[in-house]
């Protein structure tokens, strides 16, 4: 057990540092230079654009740029070339702001998902489990964006609520329970989006691996004895059903950081998917580069944690 | 005489009725398919789809096309669709080939019908390209990890290619001289290595060359690693920031969106020529002296084609996706060319006055990529080796 935990942390320590490598590179090849973004503004004179390479160390050769950066990255010293504000203190603030969105959204996804799935599995073959399969290829299949303003158009015209940012804009001066309701319905449509996808595919994901466990020996067994069918489905099928989901609680933390960029800007939501999708646009790379190492670390570490539920929860996986 | 024996042989064997319903995979597979219906409503609007692609690209392109996408009309914009056009107004050339604005018309008046016909090619060729792309690199890579995964890599190999690189990389920045002294260097030692390799098994081995020698990491562990490494990017973020940085061209999309797609191929194949490699039929063709290439292509693919075809179709419903996606973004096509993610984007100003400018392409992404996938679920369910036993 603990060597496996000390090769799977230098394992993952290496891939780290080659993805620190690779994304450096890809941005840094890449045709276009950040002095170049806004070519027609005439406050950057020639003097202004040397003076900017050098203090950003543009000047230097690549590697040193590397150095250069994961030095002030680990000491916590890089700022966002943008605006000069420290990345990690701008990626804190819109990380908070994403948070509510990912928590609803993780909830809807999972409350939804298993009651529907369950079902499926239990009536399969049947006009639910039709409905629900389709439905969810459905969901699966939607376009985020198109989704979002049929969405936005239905809750517009039948509630007459404004859903775009994070607030009503000016709302300042109301009473306790009306900032309230307005944060929920703010909150809702982007949270729900965010969770479609994952719905459709968590369901279908829950049926198939209750399919496959009633199809056991000891199902047969248990129904022959005469159990009832509810103690049959929840009480012998569902707990062993469960097992490879336990695992899923370290897959959804890359989640956290990804946010959803299209989701994000289309109801102004300031989040990190939004933050990253301006830095791109800006060629801002200390705050690309930091929001890809950081969900590169959390990839690595939901992947870690699900190995070791997966290796507490199953007795049968012994290393 | 061999021939007259063979035929008594038959003879004695021969059955008046064969004795199971001779089929050809293709039928066994069709008989399958068809039971699924929703699947075979998939592949209907696939061809359906692929057809109007096709004809689109006919209908829209060269000097004088047939429907014009890029015919600005302004005083007919925002017209809905099926509606007349207003003949007054309108020079003869104007006027729209059927005689009415099938699907309207957009802000600038221009027929989304032609634009819709002209983003189906758009959308069409990312999928495939993309996807094409995607399957060549892991069947590549899953195929060496799979087959010749078990050799090992040397540490001669990985400072001979840190030569080769590093002396490209210093060609590439300017530093012709000693890139180029690397580059002859690692050149040399390959040609040497070449013309000696015959000897060089019975060689004395000294210390340091059998430090050079030593297995540094199998290959199936390299290409594992690779496939980690690229799964640790966020796979629409990283599209996101290479097609930004890059040049707006449809052809770049198609490659990045390919080149960041390939992990599950590779992983799926290299799964598949894992447990192939050490089949009977495998172990049969290795002692006859088949060749390895002939092997993996005419023995080995063939049987785990499967879970690759199902994965490539679904993939091109997520490229079609993430097209889409980046167009709505503003990233993609350049502006005078339409894709169903751009036509949309520039509707989205008028979702309360022109509906039809969001919800036509929107519904028309949404068909399509349902049709795939569901297409792709169908092959799922007919190519599991333990469906097919049932039947």
């Amino acid at each position: 057990m603990l060597s496996f935990i000390g090769r799977s942390i230098v394992q993952k320590i290496i891939t780290l540092f080659f993805v620190s490598i690779v994304s450096f590179l890809i941005i840094h090849l890449a045709p276009g230079k950040p002095s170049q973004v806004d070519p027609m503004n005439p406050k950057f004179t020639p003097e202004v654009v040397e003076r900017f390479r050098k203090e950003f160390h543009l000047d230097k050769p690549l590697h040193v740029q590397y150095l250069y950066f994961y030095q002030d990255f680990f000491t916590g010293k890089t700022v966002s070339w943008k605006d000069n504000q420290s990345v990690l203190k701008k990626i804190w603030e819109r990380f908070l702001n994403s948070l509510p969105l990912f928590i609803v959204g993780t909830i809807i996804t999972w409350t939804l998902s298993f009651p529907i799935g369950i079902r499926s599995a239990i009536f399969r073959g049947r006009l639910y489990d039709r409905s629900a399969t389709f439905i969810s290829y459905l969901l699966i299949s939607i376009p985020g964006f198109f989704f979002a303003y049929i969405l936005i158009i239905f809750v517009v015209t039948q509630f007459h609520v404004p859903v775009i940012g994070m607030e009503t804009f000016g709302i300042g001066e109301t009473s306790m329970p009306h900032i309230f309701m307005d944060r929920i319905w703010h909150l809702l449509l982007p949270s729900v989006l965010g969770a479609t996808g994952g719905i459709a595919v968590l369901s279908r994901y829950v049926r198939s691996q209750m399919l496959e466990v009633e199809g056991q020996d000891y199902i047969r067994t248990a129904r022959a004895k005469g159990l009832p069918p509810e103690q049959v489905h929840y009480k012998h099928a569902l707990r062993n059903a469960l097992l490879p989901f336990v695992t899923m609680f370290g897959l959804i933390l890359p989640g956290l950081i990804g946010g959803s960029v299209i989701i994000e800007s289309i109801f102004s939501w300031p989040g990190m998917g939004r933050m990253a999708y301006e830095a791109i646009l800006a060629r801002d790379y200390p705050v690309i580069l930091t929001v890809n190492f950081v969900s590169a670390v959390l990839v690595l570490i939901g992947t870690f944690i699900s190995d070791i539920l997966y290796l507490m929860v199953d007795p049968r996986i012994r290393l | 005489m061999m021939n007259i024996e063979e035929k008594t042989f038959n003879q004695d064997f021969q059955f008046q009725v064969p004795l199971a319903p001779k089929q050809t995979r293709l039928q066994a597979f069709w008989f399958l398919f068809k039971q699924n219906r929703l699947a075979i409503v998939g592949l209907f609007i696939f061809i359906l789809f692929f057809c109007s692609a096709l004809i689109g690209l006919f209908l829209t392109s060269g000097p004088e096309p047939i429907f014009d996408p890029a015919m600005i009309r302004l005083q007919e914009k925002l017209r809905p669709p099926l509606a007349k056009p207003n003949l007054d107004s309108l020079r003869p050339e104007e006027v729209p080939t059927l005689d009415f604005y099938l699907m309207g018309t957009d802000d600038l008046g221009r027929d989304v019908f032609a634009r819709m016909l002209q983003g189906a090619w758009v959308s069409l060729t990312v999928g495939f390209v993309a996807v094409g792309i995607a399957v060549l690199i892991g069947i590549f890579m899953g195929g060496i990890a799979g087959y010749f995964g078990q050799y090992h890599i040397k540490i001669d190999h990985i400072l001979l290619t840190f030569i080769l690189v590093s002396g490209a990389g210093l060609v590439a920045v300017k530093l012709i001289h000693f890139g180029a002294l690397l580059l002859l260097l690692g050149l040399g030692h390959i040609l040497y290595s070449i013309l000696t390799k015959k000897r060089s098994r019975e060689k004395a081995v000294s210390s340091w060359s059998a430090f050079l020698s030593k297995n540094a990491v199998s290959v199936d562990t390299l290409i594992m690693r690779i496939v980690d490494i690229m799964l640790c990017f966020p796979s629409f973020f990283l599209i996101l920031t290479v097609v930004a940085l890059l040049p707006a061209s449809i052809y770049n999309i198609m490659i990045v969106i390919g080149l960041t797609s390939w992990m599950g191929t590779t992983r799926f194949v290299r799964a598949e020529f894992l447990s192939l490699r050490e089949q009977d039929f495998v172990a049969a063709v290795k002692a006859l002296g088949v060749s390895n290439f002939r092997i993996i292509f005419r023995h080995m693919m063939p049987n785990a084609v499967a879970p690759v075809l199902v994965s490539a179709t679904i993939g091109i419903a997520t490229a079609i996706l993430t097209e889409a996606g980046l167009s709505f973004l503003g990233f993609g096509v350049p502006p005078p060319h339409a894709t169903w993610g751009n036509i949309l984007s520039d509707g989205k100003r008028f979702i309360f006055d022109a509906p039809w400018l969001t919800f036509i392409p929107g519904i028309a992404i949404l068909i399509v990529v349902l049709s795939f996938n569901l297409f792709g679920e169908g092959l799922r369910d007919t190519l599991n080796p333990r469906l097919r036993e049932r039947h």
